[in-house]
């Protein structure tokens, strides 16, 4: 029965987990414009001059 | 025709595709001649054929790949020096949002953005301009972020280039509209976020005690669970709620209660009484219900007071006006802020320019639209040496003008210094909500009922006092009220917004459900934007048409253009001799043809004064017509009227003439009064009137002229043709296609209450068997933990399920927006 404790720990720390993901999400600017995101997906087909990042 | 779709926040302009007609390949507009084109593409204009050759230059057309016709149409052109008030470093300054001397970053603001072409062609600014070193759209909000390098490209090239390729940014040194716009509440979304992790947590850790007896569990694994509780408890309790605790504060100190109060009371108590239980171990305490209430309550205020990004409410005639004007001084022309402008100050004003204050015209040919001042829609032309007033628009040339008064005392823009501009509209519905008023009394109730209880188990059983109370306290917090509301009005915003009704706040739909007597504007409001015209008299042959359209198509005079709009195009005549008499009309001779155009006095050269209400009059050698030009009302006019005289009281305000008012008075049924000739100050004192007597006053305007009232009333809401562009200040903002709808949406936001009301019945049967329990002191954990969430979702699904039903059954119901393909 003591594996409760490990599980129990396991729960909550992969809850943690989304919990930090949520956060990040928000805190990097992700629901400021969610429809641009939709739609600038789909101009990937050059190389994009934003980050400068090569294909 | 482009045909623009509504949906949420933003405007998707869909536009039909004719296989068979010419489109503009730029904008798909029409095209009426065939000269205007590269290869096989056609262009509408020259504007739209010039944006092409930019981006084929650039390499930019994958703007034409992604989307047919994405352009917007520049058959308006752009006054060169339009922008030439941003070289003045003072007002570039304002609106850099970053600068280190060279690099520099701005936010602009592009009403004109619809499409993911818009945005591919935003984002490749760097193309057009090297100096460009990023740019990126925020599509939502229409807002691009450029930075640029300021040595090599200035502010104002920038905004010239956005311009060229048809994205005027619209500016504004206002700083309410730019607040508006950052209302994004990322603290409240963390606290949901933890809110909502910790509730699920403790839920899971909880469900040990739901599923057994007391004494089932073992004793080390009850403890574990609710230590781990209690730790996640800590983050809902310290700081997802804190909200409600400094709000409740807030309040207490303005010797106010307000809706926070007793759930910071209920919170704390529940709080308060798990971490006695916890700590003394004689049970598990509330945890779980506490931090699934604030969970909900932080949803439910999310959704109410989510915000139309990209439209602006709080305009006032700063945001109509220039920001800076050109002013004449010995040096030369410069561009100067509008609020730096003083008395006897000389500018010069260009066609389509706003007049900035009251001045008196010293040279040019002054021919001054009103329409948005008085609603008087003819054009008005004011001698040199006469006064022109601000907020007027120049039709036509080059205009000197030397002010005689300051911007802000000017006769419109005094408007504003009115004292019902200085009542601040959102506290006041605030205070009016039925959620303050609720509050108020439900706390006084409460702690009354936990005297009274209290009492009564100090007879009894004083060992109960304490578990009897903080139960009673725990379980009657009004969060189901709160919630049916924050729910109700969250769900109605959305449902009202599907239909072309953009409303400020969630307090204005409350607002909405008293209202009692609606008072319209006329022009702009009930009239479209398009005239009618018509013609009679005399019965011009195909050959003098000709000739009467050539002669009106060289003169700019609004009556002409309406002339040559209701001939069509025609054949050009020759003309031998042709002369505009300023304020008379036009004379001119074709072959043996004499023609006049203008008053019945100039055209039929005798004294006799206009009889009749016609523009003016077309005499040909002998035959004589008048032309008329009569404001064409909204085709849903009757039956919008119809509909809502059976449920208000109606009343027309006009700053036109009374030429219509036997037409309206047919569409006016009741008791409702029309006013015509109405200056701005005398409709908001005409709404003053209304609400002396005790109505509840819904304005309907469009122009400056209407924002006094607007303000004034109870509810302002605005007409628009396009959701994005001016509109003066207000509380809603109807889309002018959606006119018909009105008497639908307003039945809706008043099914709001009921929908409420109906909850609000339903969570005090919850309250009420939950406090009986509680009194008799048999509350236990189990039936709490079931009760309160259980209460909770049947709230949440009852009002947004009613609502988004209401809508249904008012026809209202739109799906999702059509996006072009």
């Amino acid at each position: 029965m003591s594996a409760l404790y490990l599980l129990v720990l396991a729960s909550i720390a992969v809850a943690a987990i989304f919990l930090f993901a949520f956060i990040w999400s928000v805190r990097s600017n992700q629901f400021e414009d969610q429809e641009g995101s939709a739609m600038r997906m789909l101009h990937d087909n050059e190389t994009p001059q934003i980050n400068n990042r090569k294909i | 025709m482009p045909e623009i779709s509504t949906g949420r926040n933003t405007v998707i302009v869909k536009k039909e595709v004719h296989s068979a007609e010419k489109l503009c390949y730029h904008c798909g507009a029409e095209c009426t001649t065939t000269n205007i084109a590269i290869g096989d593409k056609l262009f509408c204009c020259d504007g739209c054929k010039l944006v092409y050759e930019i981006l084929d230059k650039n390499g930019l057309c994958n703007y034409y790949e992604l989307q047919s016709h994405p352009g917007l149409s520049q058959i308006k052109p752009v006054r060169s020096d339009k922008f030439s008030y941003l070289d003045n470093d003072d007002i570039a300054e304002k609106l850099y949002k970053f600068t280190d001397g060279n690099n520099t970053i701005v936010t602009l603001y592009l009403p004109g953005v619809h499409c993911s072409s818009c945005m591919w062609l935003l984002e490749h600014m760097g193309k057009l301009n090297p100096a460009i070193v990023e740019s990126r759209l925020n599509f939502t909000k229409k807002e691009v972020t450029i930075q640029f390098r300021r040595q090599e490209i200035s502010l104002r090239q920038i905004v010239e280039l956005l311009t060229t390729i048809g994205y005027e940014p619209y500016i504004s040194l206002d700083e309410s509209d730019k607040k508006e716009k950052s209302s994004f509440d990322k603290q409240r979304i963390y606290k949901l976020g933890v809110a909502g992790f910790c509730f699920g947590n403790i839920m899971l850790m909880s469900f040990p005690e739901y599923l057994s007896s007391n004494n089932d569990i073992e004793h080390q694994y009850a403890t574990l669970f609710r230590v781990l509780n209690l730790v996640l408890a800590l983050p809902v309790f310290f700081y997802s709620a804190s909200e409600f605790f400094t709000n409740a504060w807030v309040g207490l100190r303005q010797k106010t209660l307000n809706i926070d109060a007793p759930i910071a009371l209920a919170l704390l108590i529940t709080f308060g009484r798990s971490l006695y239980e916890i700590g003394t171990g004689t049970g598990a305490g509330f945890l779980d219900s506490m931090s699934g209430i604030v969970f909900f309550m932080l949803a439910g205020r999310i959704v109410q007071d989510r915000t139309f990004q990209s439209i602006s409410f709080h305009r006032d005639y700063k945001a109509y006006f220039p920001i800076a004007v050109n002013v004449v001084t010995p040096a030369g022309v410069v561009s100067r802020h509008l609020q730096d402008l003083k008395e006897k100050d000389v500018v010069e004003l260009h066609n389509d320019e706003i007049v900035p204050a009251d001045s008196i015209v010293v040279d040019g040919r002054a021919k001054i639209d009103y329409s948005f001042v008085t609603g008087e829609s003819e054009p008005v032309t004011v001698e040199v040496g006469k006064t022109v007033y601000a907020g007027g628009r120049q039709t036509g040339e080059k205009l000197t003008l030397q002010l005689i008064k300051p911007v802000a005392s000017s006769y419109l823009t005094s408007l504003w210094n009115h004292s019902a501009f200085s009542k601040n509209k959102v506290e006041q519905n605030r205070r009016d909500s039925v959620i303050h008023l609720v509050s108020k009394y439900f706390t006084i109730v409460l702690l009354g009922l936990v005297a009274i209880t209290a009492t009564y188990w100090a007879f009894v059983n004083p060992a109960t006092i304490i578990p009897a109370i903080t139960a009673m306290l725990i379980i009657a917090c009004p969060c189901a009220l709160l919630l049916a509301v924050t729910f109700t009005h969250g769900n109605l915003l959305r449902l009202l917004s599907n239909g072309g009704l953009y409303i400020r706040d969630a307090f204005v739909i409350e607002q909405l459900g008293y209202i009692n007597h609606i008072v319209f504007d006329k022009t702009g409001t009930l009239t479209e934007e398009a005239s009618e015209y018509d013609m009679r008299g005399d019965i011009f042959s195909e050959e003098e048409k000709d000739i009467i359209y050539t002669t009106a198509l060289s003169s700019t005079h609004p009556y002409s253009k309406a002339i040559v709009a209701y001939l069509g195009k025609r054949a050009k005549a020759e003309l031998i001799e042709w002369k505009e008499f300023i304020g008379k009309g036009i004379k001119a001779i074709s072959g043996d043809n004499y023609i006049y155009i203008g008053s019945s006095r100039f055209v039929s050269n005798t004294n006799g004064a206009d009889t009749d209400n016609a523009a003016c009059y077309i005499r040909v050698n002998d035959k004589l017509a008048a032309f008329y030009i009569t404001p064409k009302f909204r085709d849903a006019l009757p039956a919008v009227m119809q509909n809502l005289g059976g449920h208000y009281k109606l009343s027309l305000l006009s700053g036109d003439n009374d030429r219509q008012k036997s037409t309206l008075q047919g569409l006016f049924s009741g008791e409702g009064k029309l006013l015509f000739r109405q200056q701005p100050v005398d409709k908001l004192n005409y709404i003053a009137g209304l609400q002396a007597k005790g109505d509840k006053v819904l304005m309907m305007g469009d122009g400056l002229n209407d924002a006094g009232a607007l303000q004034q009333s109870n509810v302002g809401i605005t007409l628009a043709s396009d959701v994005n562009n001016f509109t003066p200040s207000c509380d809603a903002i109807l889309d002018a296609k959606r006119f018909a709808w009105l008497p639908g949406l307003l039945k809706l936001a008043k099914s709001g209450r009921q929908i409420i009301n109906f909850t609000f019945v339903i969570s005090i049967i919850y309250n009420i068997v939950g406090l009986t329990i509680s009194m008799q002191g048999l509350m236990s954990p189990l039936i709490a933990a079931i009760l309160m969430p259980a209460s909770t979702i049947t709230i949440v699904l009852m009002t947004t399920g009613l609502s988004s039903l209401m809508a249904r059954s008012f026809k209202l119901y739109v799906k999702h927006p059509v996006t072009k393909t």
